[in-house]
């Protein structure tokens, strides 16, 4: 079973103390930890300019270990930040070629259905409440396998099971919220990747 | 022995009383299961942090309600609603609950209550760092004793 510090998780807050917790948070569950304190820096550590998309890869932040930019398994950011929300900078992630693979979870102090559904269909995979616990991050480490088998497998029936189960998954996790529901009950698609592995 | 399981007491029973007196709540807990070798001073320095930031955005609320040509509740509410994220991220339930309100007042845009509101965040914070500094004290006196910290559930 491969390690779980291979798992690099890139945390956005504007908060210091929410950045100092996320980051013990995601230590403990044994990830790898950056953590920034807004959306553009957000994107600029994963190597994306704003305005034209395209990834630099002349970054300071290359990984000695390979020739790509740092790799980032996971973006989990506040919703509520001054300049790029969230919400925003989700968005541009899921607009951007390179980086819409990228797993992203919003973490939010207030629990606004209607902020939960706009962030579920913008592709988030999970929407948590602050202030956020270590059984929360459990929900984490399938989206970033998922992201790891992927690779492994063909282009086209990545995109198939994406389509298919994307819609399932944003209902389950509404449902999550509005209920209290674990999501891991309700969740068959995880039932087949603790199968595969 | 006698002196560290005395100290021991005491910790219990002052964390006792603090989340009983509600100035703690379980979130202060969960900081403290944060807490372990490879970060012996988590807790302390979150605390640190949070004494920090409060006294920034109490200047900022105090500040902004002060302004005679008119109060930008805006601004204040951004305070208030920072300081209400914070505080419930370290535990600090009473300073949390002040908020709540404060934000009404904000939303109402009353500047009567939020001045009483700001007074009360003041008087919650201060209890919180007194109580928290002395929690820290004991847990200083049991460690130097050669004792360990009990782990309160």
């Amino acid at each position: 079973m491969a390690a779980d510090s291979e798992f690099h998780v890139l945390a956005v807050d504007d908060s210091i103390i929410d950045r100092k917790l996320i980051e013990r948070l995601l230590k403990t569950s044994s990830f790898q930890v950056t953590t920034v304190d807004s959306g553009s820096k957000a994107l600029e550590f994963l190597g994306l300019h704003e305005d034209d998309g395209i990834i630099n890869t002349n970054t300071p932040s290359v990984s000695p270990n390979n020739h790509q930019e740092v790799e980032v398994n996971l973006v989990i950011t506040d919703y509520c930040m001054p300049g790029m929300t969230g919400y925003d900078l989700l968005k541009k992630i899921k607009e951007s070629s390179s980086l819409k693979n990228i797993p992203v979870v919003i973490m939010s102090s207030e629990n606004v259905p209607s902020r939960i559904s706009r962030c579920l269909e913008e592709g988030a995979e999970e929407f948590l409440l602050k202030p956020v616990r270590l059984s929360d991050l459990n929900k984490l480490r399938p989206h970033m396998l998922k992201t790891k088998i992927k690779d492994h497998q063909e282009p086209e029936k990545q995109d198939k099971e994406e389509k298919q189960q994307q819609p399932q998954s944003n209902n389950n996790n509404r449902k999550a919220m509005e209920e209290g529901i674990s999501t891991e009950k309700i969740r068959p698609r995880l039932n087949g990747i603790t199968a595969m592995v | 022995m006698d002196v560290v399981n005395q100290l021991r007491r005491q910790f219990v029973d002052y964390s006792t009383s603090l989340h009983r007196e509600g100035i703690l709540d379980d979130q202060f807990t969960q900081l403290q299961k944060l807490q372990d070798e490879n970060s012996p001073d988590f807790v302390v320095e979150v605390a640190s942090l949070f004494f920090e930031d409060c006294e920034k955005l109490i200047n900022n609320m105090g500040r902004a309600l002060e302004q005679q040509q008119g109060v930008d509740f805006k601004q204040v509410d951004a305070s208030v609603h920072q300081l209400k994220g914070s505080s419930s991220s370290i535990g600090a339930m009473r300073v949390k609950n002040v908020c709540i309100t404060f934000r009404s007042f904000c939303e109402a845009q009353n500047r009567e209550g939020c001045l009483r509101c700001l007074q009360q965040v003041i008087h919650e914070f201060s209890l919180l760092k007194n109580k928290l500094q002395t929690l820290f004290r004991l847990e200083q006196q049991i460690l130097t004793a050669g004792g360990s910290i009990p782990v309160i559930e």
